[in-house]
């Protein structure tokens, strides 16, 4: 700008100066001054994710005693905290899953246009806005052995005795359900709605029934969308703490793997063995994610026309 | 491919209707379409002709009236057992399948032998000119390629009645001529019944047996490419057919089956269509290219100027205006240019006279309030 403006025009045809030359070709790039726009980002996530990820991925090879594999060992060797990984991934993907094909159906029903769509479409996420501790209150309250859940059981003679559904695995599991559906719901829906309609309609005119048109042309395009959508709500639900110590059994059948870290880092003040735990967990999460998204790459993941 | 093999002489729309909200979309539509027809429903957009096909695809109820294939009625039926095949505006290709798939779905539906599907799915990819894009996927080929794709897809199940919703629209100009030789030579060859929607009266002429003109979801006129061309029923239809010079005059005399109109000093003698009594309120209505352009001075006519030319060729597009104040739009070989003066006339028989509407004036016409029908069908069944 101020470097053509003070500068006498150059005869129509002269070669660039060199510096203006080198400007152009990095703007071709996508190098130029906006990038500074990305700057508070970047630093965000320096100071914020990759300082403390390497710090810690350090510290877990410092352990208090032994050599530098020794806490990972250590977390291996011991039943009671291995265990703590099938612990939970067996709460983890049956909630991201049953998350998912939950939201499938309700998704579909929900994004051509209807009366009422709003209302439904708010009851639906409201969950989102509530946190872990109103939800594990709510549950503790409607589904614990004196709650409303268990009174309406007994009073219609279902049962006998107050079935167990809080302080153990199902309690987890609900509350993962209530906090991890809307997520799914609503990345499910945005995936829907970027499928054109038209679609099913030339394939009912072809002569596919409701469920051929959902399995052969809907699903098939949906799919990547639903393998982003598990891997998100996945993560959410691997890394429970406030609910699987709140409505479950954190001594027992819901101690899961970020329990096991927590106390060692504040109950042992054990810090490389709590990091090892952390990056075990994180291992974890990136093979499941891995698996996931490598499935995903089977699936057509281009332009579906719609308006997504 | 065979022609028709589905074997039934009439299709009959009768009464169909659709309301959305309190919009009157499509009202009281009858229509008998004979196999092996050609229809085009023509009308400006929003005038109801792709709610009437979406109507007879089963995409969309109708709020009255049936629909009935000789003796079996199809306005219960889901799309998907209406056995009809439709081309979408947008194509609306499978974009996960390869052409060879896409083609093949409708075969696969009807759980058809493996063998015969693949030797139905190559003639119809042959038949659109594609053997050598079959195993590409829909997004790796051209707009126009799409929508042979899409026409391959609809008309390889050998449907009875083929739908075509504005199948040309998205295409660039030449592309547009070259299909629709292409859907023309596929008609001619196949003999299958098509019901063919669209806005663009030449493509409708040049491509149907029979034309339905609709506006605010009303039959306007039923007829011939020729009919439509040069006996437009009311002046509407005579605007959608090309005729530009639409003047608001009032007849003065009605003799020997001609009709003699004035306004704004303006005298012509016309052809009347329909019942025009002395003192009547009329439109007159003339193509461009009938209206005659001599040198200033000649006998018969009225005295105008040049005011804008367009080049379109062979033949130049120019609007005059008569000392009154009348604008006239004509076509002519002379190379005429603005400020010059000529004289303009017109043999009565090309000059039609319809009666004018109590309420609507041709200058005022554009606006026409059902253009705000949202004509978008909802999947049923």
């Amino acid at each position: 700008m101020s470097t053509t403006a003070t500068r006498p025009a150059r005869p129509a045809g002269a070669p660039q100066s060199p510096r203006a030359h080198w400007r152009h070709r990095l703007a071709e790039r996508g190098v130029d001054q906006q990038l500074w726009l990305l700057a508070p980002a970047v630093l965000f996530v320096v100071l914020l994710f990759l300082y403390p990820f390497f710090y810690g991925l350090g510290l877990s090879f410092q352990p208090t005693e032994g050599g530098p594999l020794s806490d990972y060992a250590r977390f291996f060797g011991d039943a009671y905290q291995r265990d703590t990984m099938w612990i939970t991934l067996g709460i983890a993907l049956p909630a991201a899953l049953l998350n998912v094909l939950a939201a499938v159906p309700i998704a579909y029903r929900m994004r051509g246009r209807f009366r009422g769509k709003r209302l439904v479409t708010i009851l639906l996420v409201v969950p989102i806005t509530l946190g872990t501790v109103l939800t594990a209150q709510g549950l503790l309250n409607f589904l614990g052995p004196t709650g409303w859940f268990n009174r309406i059981l007994m009073a219609l003679h279902l049962t006998d005795e107050p079935v167990r559904l809080v302080h153990n695995y199902w309690g987890v599991f609900f509350s993962l359900i209530i906090t991890g559906f809307p997520f799914a719901f609503l990345l499910v829906l945005s995936y829907l709605t970027g499928i054109d309609p038209t679609l099913e309609r030339a394939a009912a005119t072809l002569g596919a029934g409701w469920w051929q048109r959902f399995r052969m042309v809907t699903l098939p395009l949906l799919m990547p969308g639903l393998a982003t959508t598990f891997c998100l709500t996945f993560v959410l639900a691997f890394s429970v703490f406030p609910s699987a110590v709140l409505v479950g059994n954190p001594a027992g059948e819901t101690r899961v793997i970020s329990i096991a870290a927590y106390q060692a880092a504040y109950e042992q003040y054990d810090y490389p063995y709590a990091s090892a735990i952390a990056m075990v967990m994180g291992l974890i999460e990136l093979v499941v994610i891995s698996v996931v998204l490598l499935a995903r790459t089977r699936f057509y993941t281009g332009s579906t026309g719609g308006k997504g | 491919m065979s022609p028709a093999t589905s074997g039934f002489s009439e299709l009959r729309l009768d009464g169909v209707s659709r309301r959305f909200g309190s919009q009157d979309a499509l009202s009281d539509l009858d229509l008998t379409i004979r196999a092996g027809e050609f229809i085009a429903l023509l009308g400006p957009s929003g005038c109801g002709k792709s709610t009437a096909l979406n109507c007879l695809a089963g995409l969309l109820p109708l709020t009255a009236g049936s629909i009935w294939q000789d003796e079996r009625r199809v306005d219960t039926l889901p799309p998907e057992r209406r056995g009809f095949g439709m081309v979408f505006q947008s194509y609306a290709l499978f974009p996960h399948m390869s052409v060879r798939a896409n083609v093949a779905f409708g075969l696969r539906m009807r759980r058809l032998p493996k063998d015969e599907i693949r030797r139905r799915t190559a003639e119809a990819i042959r038949l659109v000119r594609l053997e050598e894009h079959a195993d590409k996927l829909p997004g790796q080929l051209s707009g126009g390629q799409q929508q042979r794709v899409a026409i391959a897809r609809a008309v390889v199940l050998e449907p009875s009645l083929v739908l075509m919703d504005e199948p040309l629209s998205n295409l660039d100009a030449k592309l547009r001529l070259e299909m629709r030789t292409e859907i023309r030579r596929l008609h001619q060859s196949l003999g299958l019944t098509t019901v063919y929607v669209t806005h663009d009266q030449e493509e409708a002429l040049s491509l149907a047996d029979r034309l339905v003109v609709l506006r605010g979801g009303r039959v306007q006129q039923i007829g011939s490419p020729q009919e439509l061309h040069t006996r437009p029923g009311n002046w509407h239809v005579a605007d959608f057919m090309g005729y530009r010079n639409l003047w608001p005059m009032r007849a003065r005399s009605v003799e020997d089956g001609l009709v003699t109109v004035e306004a704004d000093g303006l005298r012509l003698v016309g052809d009347p269509v329909g019942r025009i009594a002395p003192g009547d309120a009329v439109i007159a209505g003339v193509r461009p290219e009938d209206v005659r352009v001599d040198a200033p001075g000649a006998p018969n006519g009225v005295p105008a100027e040049i005011e804008v030319v367009e080049y379109q060729g062979r033949e130049l597009a120019a609007e005059a205006r008569t000392a009154s104040g009348v604008q006239v739009h004509v076509r002519t070989e002379q190379r005429v240019a603005p400020g010059d003066r000529v004289t303009l006339s017109v043999t009565p028989q090309r000059l039609l006279v319809f009666p004018a509407d109590a309420d609507e004036q041709p200058a005022a016409a554009p606006g026409d309030p059902v253009d705000a029908v949202v004509e978008e069908p909802g999947l049923v069944g």
